[in-house]
């Protein structure tokens, strides 16, 4: 168990947790006519931004997967776009997977597919992120007793966590209750919001409480 | 004693079938009535008088019309007349309730708004028990008070012309009438011109007081293309011109008879906007009335809004009207607008009427009828009426005795409204003793299912009874005799009906004693339960750790499910809760199948030992395959099992999508609920008109896709005789007008089918007949499981090919689509994933659910499709009309149901007491849901929408219980041989 690595993961996660916070607060305080309910598909825009820069200054400063050797730039830069190439067919993947839950096909397509763009920012970027375009290692972690860290753990508990809370989310739509935030996409994308926030502060927690039974091996 | 566990399933759903009856029983009150039958104008009571004064009034007022015409249009909603589509299409209307002598109101209808109880709500006043729906097309004579009764027995000749139900309603009532029968849908023209065509005739006459037109022509094209369509306006301007005949021709009358006549302009139920009806929503509620009189005032053309009443106000206004007595058992006020034009003595005197047969009704239903704020308010209002009267005799016509009348007439008014609304309180009283015994039983039920889930589920698939221990305990007799005791308590102390007082005693001790038995077993399994699970105590921690993601779901969806049924929306929308868990198991599926051929590959990640176990793994799964390939080398194409081989691995890891796919595209084909039901859905594009080329196309296609799906584990006579099955039911979908021949360009010479679809029905029986044959044949002489399994699958392919004769033509692909689903599942997905008997059951009846709603059925009781008791009937036949319309309602989980039952038991590779397994865990996942909505009904019962969403679920409810009943003996039936068999 590796302290150090836990503590970098804990600060990380609240980093993440803080800028999803700002994406709701600073807008709503600088920027006029908005609101969370009444100009959602902005706030959606904002906050996978918020979330993909996060990310990204998180593997820039922190490198979860520093084992890695040295590579080339032109290596690097494949591993890129195929990162964008991945992150794209997230969300179009998404996207199909919401319609089949029943989401309209044609009426208001741009709201499913920036549902689709936040729940990829919020599973696929940190998986871009900590694990790079490698499918085999993504199976690999999103299987039985596969994390072989603690950051394969945290990605784990965010990914279910937001693909729950966003699950959740649909419920409260078929009832009679008349709310803005009933309207479709609004009481799925809250939900996802909060399962992601709810998992990057479990995660460490989680880990800390079992770090007893976590032994991990080396790579 | 001990049982299997299909056995011990079986019955403990048929005892639950038993209880849930009994709560349905005590659930749905009976209508208030009064204990004599009809009211005679014997017992019309006198005028109020104050002491020494007597008014010498005593007998019933004059009628206040000479002639009394009701002009009935089923399906008339309130903005058909008052709103843009009345002012354009009802033009002699309009005038009329702009300008002329018309007083126009909204009546609002109960609900169940179906024409049988709303016709009887309109003669007799009262509101008619919601049982009267399942009872709606059983509909026979009236014996409560009614109008038309009072009016035969006040030697008035009432004629009538309209729907049969009148007549079946009120046999020998009528000296004159013409029935149009409402089971042909599909006519709209002819219907009504029956009715019209008696018009000339009878306007012309003068030996009749009362005639009754009920149009059905609206209704049927509501029902055929709903509330918007183009069929609508010139029906309603047909209706308008045949007011203006009537209108007319009593005018012309009226000059030679100075009595007036009145016409009767109302609606019997609303329409949705889906141009069905049945619930209670606002559309279907509402319904327009129009009095028509030259008696009445006329109006300034000051249109002012409709007043609303109630529907039940309508009896007492129109026996006031003819001068009969008021109907006993009406709830109804008289709408103050008729007596206007009369003289104040008379309208007291009509008010008084009315509050006094309120009262009478009102004594009869409530113990503390004294101090009901409405009789209070009545004696008042009757002693001022004295006084007013005592006024009026002594000959007093000054301006003070006009105000002192209106100020009674207020004080009637309001002591009439006050005493309605606490009759109608009295209508939603439920006999609780009943329901609470038959709530009772299922909840043990429940309890000795859950308690027995680990025993019956364990290898040996048995249930050791603990009988003699609780039979001889001293708890048993003392539960018994407690509770005899209260039965005869309850029994002897309240006034109110009671079913389960009424039935004779030594039933009633029987009952109570197997309640008590049925605790005591389930207290001693328990006692039983909890001393063997001291013993191994850390066992408790590791209960979840075992489970796969897949379980989890199962049991998060299935106790998600019961939760949610205590939200009137998700019962209204449970459509949704069902797409949406089975949408998310087929993710879980392919999450599944992705990490076996993946993780497979990948063993370098993993240490050795797990290595190890994914190699024995696949080497089990090559086992499986190679069985599994043997049975697809016999029973499909050598060429497809060859592609099958080749791609195996992709085919199984789409074979999910396929079926997400499959399952987004049903959703479209039939919108369903409440909320999103207006929605343009697939089904209504194919069987609008316009679209019949396509309909049959998609029909010849859906017929040859059911062909090939079936045929290939069917024997040679049966597949011949689905071939020809299938042939007729596209003859009888030409006959009746559903589709087109390739060489006919449009319908027409429409039959009813009788040939074809009698053709069709032989077939099914042949095929069930061969296919029980060698269900016997395994069953006593060989023990072969071909056999058996060769005749579930006939049995099954029988009910597929009555479904397909069954279904609205659109729905053809919902069969197909679940045909298409379960050949995908059991052959790529469940014999891949080496799913247990326990997930395949509750996998096929979230699907079965799911289908349930495919196929257009919603919570609500309008959407049963009546028609199909219908098909291939001269008539309506009692038995096979609730036969056939309860099979087709429940089609999809019954359909999947018997799937579950054929794949369960063909398994070879499976151990003996699979179908054990699945047997219980179908009772034990069926007796959750109902057990628990029990509970939530009798929390809810005095919920807003209780009539409106919660009573049809029930009753929806219980009617699966009774086909998974059914369906839970066909499995021990099944089950019994297996066991037998592993025992030689």
């Amino acid at each position: 168990m590796d302290e150090t690595e836990l503590r970098k993961m804990s600060t990380g996660h609240i980093f993440g947790a803080f800028a999803v916070v700002l994406s709701v607060c600073v807008p709503v305080l600088s920027v006029d006519g908005f609101s969370f309910l009444g100009t959602h598909l902005s706030w959606l825009c904002i906050c996978s931004l918020c979330v993909i820069l996060v990310n990204i200054l998180l593997l820039l400063l922190l490198k979860p997967n520093a084992s890695s050797k040295k590579t080339s730039l032109s290596n690097k830069l494949s591993k890129l776009t195929k990162s964008c190439i991945y992150f794209v067919i997230s969300c179009f993947l998404f996207h199909g997977i919401i319609v089949l839950y029943g989401a309209p096909l044609v009426e208001s397509v741009a709201e499913t597919f920036l549902f689709a763009v936040l729940l990829s920012s919020f599973t696929t970027s940190r998986c871009l992120c900590l694990l790079g375009p490698n499918f085999s290692a993504w199976v690999r972690v999103f299987s039985k007793d596969g994390a072989l860290s603690v950051w394969d753990h945290s990605l784990q508990i965010t990914t279910v966590c937001s693909v729950v809370g966003a699950w959740l989310g649909a419920f409260p739509i078929p009832l009679d209750w008349d709310r803005p935030w009933q309207v479709w996409p609004i009481s799925c994308s809250l939900g996802a919001t909060l399962g992601y926030v709810a998992g990057l502060l479990i995660a460490p927690l989680w880990i800390y409480c079992n770090r007893k039974r976590l032994t991990y091996k080396s790579r | 004693m001990k049982v299997s566990s299909s056995v011990l399933a079986s019955c403990c759903l048929l005892i639950q079938v038993f209880g849930a009856m009994l709560f349905i029983r005590g659930f749905f009150p009976l209508p208030v009535r009064s204990q004599s039958r009809k009211s005679t104008s014997a017992e019309t009571p006198p005028e109020p008088a104050t002491a020494g004064l007597l008014s010498n009034w005593t007998k019933l007022p004059s009628p206040l019309f000479k002639k009394v015409v009701v002009l009935l249009i089923d399906a008339l909603r309130q903005d058909f007349v008052y709103g843009p589509k009345g002012k354009k299409h009802m033009p002699y209307l309009t005038q009329l309730v702009e300008k002329g002598t018309t007083h126009s109101f909204i009546a609002k209808a109960a609900a169940p708004t179906v024409t049988m109880p709303r016709i009887k709500a309109l003669m007799t006043g009262s509101i008619p028990g919601f049982i009267d729906v399942v009872m709606n097309l059983n509909s026979h004579e009236l014996l409560d008070d009614n109008v038309i009764w009072q009016g035969k027995q006040a030697g008035k000749r009432i004629v009538f012309y309209g729907d049969d139900t009148w007549i079946k309603l009120f046999p020998k009532h009528f000296a004159e009438y013409d029935g149009t029968t409402s089971f042909f849908v599909s006519d709209y023209t002819e219907v009504d011109n029956n009715v019209t065509r008696h018009l000339d005739d009878i306007l012309k006459r003068n030996d009749w007081d009362m005639l009754i037109l009920h149009y059905l022509g609206l209704d049927h094209i509501g029902h055929l293309t709903g509330p918007h369509s183009h069929l609508v306006g010139p029906k309603l301007l047909e209706m308008d011109t045949v007011l203006k005949k009537i209108s007319v021709a009593l005018m012309s009358q009226e000059e030679d008879i100075s009595v007036p006549s009145l016409i009767v302009l109302c609606g019997d139920h609303g329409m949705s906007e889906t141009g069905s009806h049945g619930g209670s929503s606002e559309e279907e509620v509402q319904t327009p009335l129009v009095l028509i009189s030259s008696a009445f005032e006329e109006k300034g053309g000051i249109s002012k809004l409709p007043e609303i009443i109630q529907q039940t106000d309508i009896a007492p206004t129109l026996a006031i009207s003819l001068g009969l007595p008021i109907p006993q058992n009406s709830l109804g006020i008289l709408v103050p607008q008729t007596v206007e034009h009369k003289s104040m003595r008379e309208q007291l005197r009509f008010l008084h009427l009315n509050g006094h047969q309120l009262c009478m009704l009102l004594r009869q239903n409530l113990e503390a009828y004294e101090k009901d704020a409405g009789v209070e308010q009545f004696k008042k209002a009757e002693k001022s009426h004295g006084n007013w009267i005592k006024l009026y005799l002594e000959g007093n016509a000054s301006e003070t005795l006009t105000n002192l009348g209106k100020k009674v007439l207020k004080q009637y008014l309001e002591a009439l409204k006050n005493l309605s609304s606490s009759l109608g309180k009295q209508i939603a009283e439920y006999d609780i003793y009943s329901m609470s015994i038959g709530a009772v039983i299922s909840l043990e039920i429940l309890f000795l299912l859950l308690l027995s889930i680990p025993n019956a589920l364990s290898s040996r698939a048995e249930f050791d009874i603990p009988l003699s221990s609780p039979l001889f305990s001293l708890l048993f007799y003392m539960m018994c005799l407690v509770l005899s005791a209260i039965h005869v308590i309850v029994c002897t102390s309240s006034e109110k009906v009671c079913f389960f007082c009424s039935i004779s005693w030594v039933l009633a001790l029987g009952i109570m004693m197997f309640i008590s038995a049925l605790s005591c077993i389930v207290l001693s399994t328990l006692s039983k339960m909890l001393a063997k699970s001291q013993y191994p105590n850390k066992k408790q921690d590791s209960i979840f750790s075992g489970w796969s993601e897949l379980d989890l779901l199962l049991l998060i969806g299935t106790l998600g499910h019961v939760i949610s049924m205590g939200a009137s929306s998700f019962i209204e929308e449970e459509h949704q809760t069902w797409y949406f868990l089975t949408n998310t198991l087929c993710l879980a599926l392919a999450q599944e199948m992705c990490r076996k051929y993946f993780l497979v590959k990948k063993s370098n990640f993993l240490d050795s030992a797990e290595g190890e176990d994914s190699k024995n793994e696949s080497l089990y799964m090559d086992k499986i395959y190679d069985t599994h390939k043997k049975e697809l080398k016999e029973q499909t194409l050598p060429l497809l099992s060859q592609f099958a081989k080749q791609h195996e691995k992709w085919i199984a890891l789409s074979s999910p999508w396929a079926i997400l796919i499959i399952c987004r595209l049903l959703r479209t084909l039939n919108q369903t609920g409440i909320q999103w039901i207006h929605r343009p859905d697939f089904g209504h594009w194919l069987t609008s008109s316009e679209h019949k080329p396509e309909l049959s196309f998609l029909v010849a296609v859906c017929l040859v896709m059911i062909f090939i799906l079936i045929q290939g584990r069917c024997s040679f006579v049966s597949k011949v005789a689905l071939a020809f099955g299938l042939l007729g039911i596209y003859c009888y979908r030409a006959a009746i007008g559903h589709v087109l021949y390739p060489w006919q360009n449009n319908s027409n010479g429409l039959s009813k089918g009788i040939t074809e679809a009698r053709f069709v029905y032989i077939f099914v029986l042949g095929i069930l007949f061969t296919g029980t044959k060698d269900l016997l044949k395994s069953q006593v002489i060989y023990t072969d499981p071909q056999t058996k399994s060769l005749g579930l699958w006939e049995v099954y392919s029988g009910f597929i090919l009555l479904a397909a004769l069954l279904y609205r033509p659109h729905n053809l692909v919902v069969l197909v689509f679940c045909l298409l689903m379960q050949t995908t599942l059991s052959m790529f997905i469940w014999n891949l994933l080496k799913h247990d008997a326990a997930q395949i059951t509750i996998m096929h009846y979230w699907f079965g659910q799911a289908f349930f709603f495919f196929q257009g059925n919603s919570n609500t009781i309008s959407t049963v499709d009546i028609s199909a008791g219908f098909v291939g009937m001269e008539n309506y036949v009692e038995l096979p009309a609730i036969f056939l319309t309860m099979f087709i309602t429940y089609s999809g989980p019954l359909l999947w149901a018997i799937h579950l039952l054929w794949y369960l038991s063909s398994e070879t590779h499976r151990v003996s007491t699979t179908v054990a397994h699945g047997c219980y865990c179908y009772a034990a996942i069926r007796s959750i849901p109902v057990t628990v909505y029990i509970l939530v009904v009798t929390a809810f019962r005095y919920h807003l929408f209780i009539w409106s969403v919660f009573s049809p679920k029930l009753l929806y409810e219980a009617i699966h219980l009774l086909i998974s009943a059914g369906v839970c003996v066909m499995f021990t039936a099944v089950d019994k041989n297996q066991i037998s068999k592993s025992e030689n």
